[in-house]
């Protein structure tokens, strides 16, 4: 029989190991190997273990105890202290990030003109992004808003007696932070320069002729031109605000009354510093939900103000 | 007449908003030339001459205090460690970062829609979100008191956005490389380190940088696993040093964190173009 197939058809030749990995379908699975690898082992199976966490009463060092959905129904119904933190959060996240994208824009088109010195202005308004998520940089912050620090220094030179704790107060605490996050503006600076090159030219020609102003300009083709950069900016730094951790962290650990407590303060000290770190998980859980409504959301509201056609 | 006003009133202008723009980039700039200005002060007269920015009695003194660090270990040390971790897991993410985005950019292949939407959902996911699920995954695995977390998973391309950055930057070469090398009998592979891989230079530096960059700064997951001090990394040490109690030297602290950004700044300077580039065609924040 075998013989009468072999000698009656051309046997399918058997590709060697070499061909077989050189077809793009195996490939391109081995290129990616390392992410599906990363994916599955740094962020599905560390997801995993604290979903079940989250249903344990757990402090790291003694075996964890199931309890179910225990932990769940405590963030939700008795913690004043979560609901504080998102609270908090939400304030710091829904004031910093506009207000950095709105100071971003405004630079941005001022420094759309270019003269000699641009280069020079540029990099000064880009500087402290790069540098400003440091230990040290946080660490001059909280020295700067110290009741014996630079700023009250400042004030006094100029005839205001202050000695105001802007640290030990709650209604300016949380406000050292929004400028910290504020005075980052100029990675989004860049970003909004490189789209506004993108703008043609011909546009604002025809504006021009047809007798629009400056302003009416700007609101009518360079915002609305400007909005898909905006949004995508929007989405990425509201998820890093809700997450925001190591300023907060250093200069004023949440504290006064807890009027800085950031959600991610809060889930390390529930953790790190309480042990309940059966109960941090879930508010990890908590947070990845939340993000990701919240994320859904702003998609949802896409298409009503972000402009996707051609030029 | 009319065109001498005129003029005047161009000057004018200009004048107007140099002085605008460079006092707004002075004010930017302010804190970080207070800090590295103070550091330079004694130490006693740092905050009794605090709104006086250029110091009236240079000092190097602060230097040399921080130096020594705190218990037996000093900032050559903790110097050395963050050199080691930030280098080591840069080289990482930009290796697989690289051939991931190879394998996404060239390749059809079953799963790429998936895989690559999981890439994009890695990049909005922040460390912080991970970092209880990551410590008892690490707890697990043994790693905390180690720096495996801190280097191992960067040799996977979990940073979405060099990923990101780097299909982008693939998918401005021409497919005709490709082919033609396919011709001359290269392989996938043989194509990826032969013709793509040395095109990417450019944007290899730009992730470097940036990988560097976010490596120093790295503040949580030395917080998180890094349990000797002989092995602290100087965002970790710098924060330990700056701790109420430890330390109330505020010109040594300002003289050693001025240090800390020394690297960061020199990248900025000599390399702003990468930086510049990389944030501007991702369109992605820095």
């Amino acid at each position: 029989m075998e013989h009468l197939t072999t000698a009656g058809r051309p046997v399918k030749k058997k590709k060697s190991l070499k061909q077989v990995l050189n077809q793009e379908n195996v490939a391109g699975l081995i290129c990616t190997l390392p992410f599906s690898l990363g994916f599955f082992l740094f962020l599905i199976v560390p997801m995993l273990i604290s979903a079940y966490y989250s249903m344990c009463d757990f402090d790291i060092l003694s075996p964890p105890k199931w309890i179910g959905f225990a932990n769940y129904v405590k963030i939700f119904t008795n913690d004043p202290k979560f609901v504080k933190s998102i609270g908090v959060t939400f304030y710091f996240a829904f004031v910093s990030v506009p207000l950095r994208l709105i100071f971003a824009l405004a630079v941005a088109m001022v420094l759309k003109r270019s003269t000699k010195l641009t280069p020079f202005y540029r990099a000064a308004y880009y500087l402290p992004s790069i540098i400003g998520g440091s230990v040290a940089v946080a660490i001059l912050w909280k020295r700067m808003f110290a009741i014996n620090g630079t700023v009250n220094m400042l004030l006094k030179s100029i005839g205001i007696n202050s000695s105001f704790a802007w640290l030990g107060n709650t209604g300016t605490a949380i406000w050292t932070l929004i400028i910290l996050a504020v005075w980052q503006f100029g990675s989004s600076m860049l970003i909004f320069l490189a789209s506004l090159k993108q703008i043609p030219a011909g546009l604002y020609e025809a504006a021009h002729v047809d007798g629009a102003s400056r302003t009416a300009q700007f609101f009518k083709i360079t915002l609305p031109l400007l909005t898909p950069t905006i949004f995508f900016n929007l989405v990425m730094q509201m998820i890093n605000g809700f997450l925001a951790f190591t300023q907060c962290y250093i200069i004023t650990q949440g504290k006064p009354l807890n009027s800085t407590l950031f959600y991610v303060v809060y889930m390390y000290q529930q953790s790190f510093e309480f042990y309940n770190t059966g109960y941090a998980s879930a508010m990890a859980w908590v947070m990845l939900v939340l993000i990701g409504l919240f994320t859904a959301f702003l998609f949802l509201t896409k298409k009503l103000w972000v402009y996707d056609g051609g030029y | 007449m009319g065109d001498i006003s005129m003029k005047r009133k161009i000057i004018v202008n200009r004048a107007v908003y140099h002085i605008l723009v460079f006092g707004l980039g002075i004010l930017m700039v302010y804190p970080l030339l207070w800090m590295f200005f103070s550091s330079l002060k004694p130490t006693n007269t740092i905050f009794t001459t605090a709104q006086q920015l250029i110091p009236s009695q240079w000092t190097l003194e602060n230097y040399r205090n921080g130096w020594r660090g705190f218990g037996k270990y000093g900032f050559d040390i903790f110097f050395r460690n963050s050199l080691f971790i930030s280098l080591t897991a840069t080289l990482g993410t930009v290796l697989s970062s690289a051939i991931v985005a190879y394998g996404f950019a060239r390749m059809q292949f079953f799963g790429r829609r998936v895989l690559f939407g999981a890439m994009l959902a890695s990049l909005m996911l922040p460390a912080q979100v991970l970092m209880i699920p990551q410590y008892l995954w690490y707890q697990t695995l043994g790693w905390v008191g180690s720096y495996l977390p801190l280097i191992v998973p960067y040799y996977f391309a979990i940073q979405g956005f060099f990923v990101f950055l780097m299909v982008n930057f693939i998918g401005g070469l021409p497919r005709e490389l490709d082919e033609a090398a396919k011709i001359d009998g290269c392989s996938i592979y043989g194509i990826f380190t032969h013709i793509i891989l040395p095109l990417m230079v450019p944007v290899l530096i730009t992730g470097m940088i940036f990988s560097f960059i976010w490596r120093w700064d790295d503040f949580l997951s030395a917080l998180l696993y890094v349990k000797s001090s002989d092995k602290y990394p100087v965002s970790l040490a710098l924060k330990l040093f700056s701790d109420p109690g430890s330390s109330s030297d505020y010109g040594a602290m300002f003289a050693m964190s001025s240090l800390s950004i020394l690297p960061v700044m020199l990248i900025f300077i000599f390399l702003q173009k990468y930086l510049v580039e990389g944030i501007s065609t991702s369109g992605l924040k820095g």
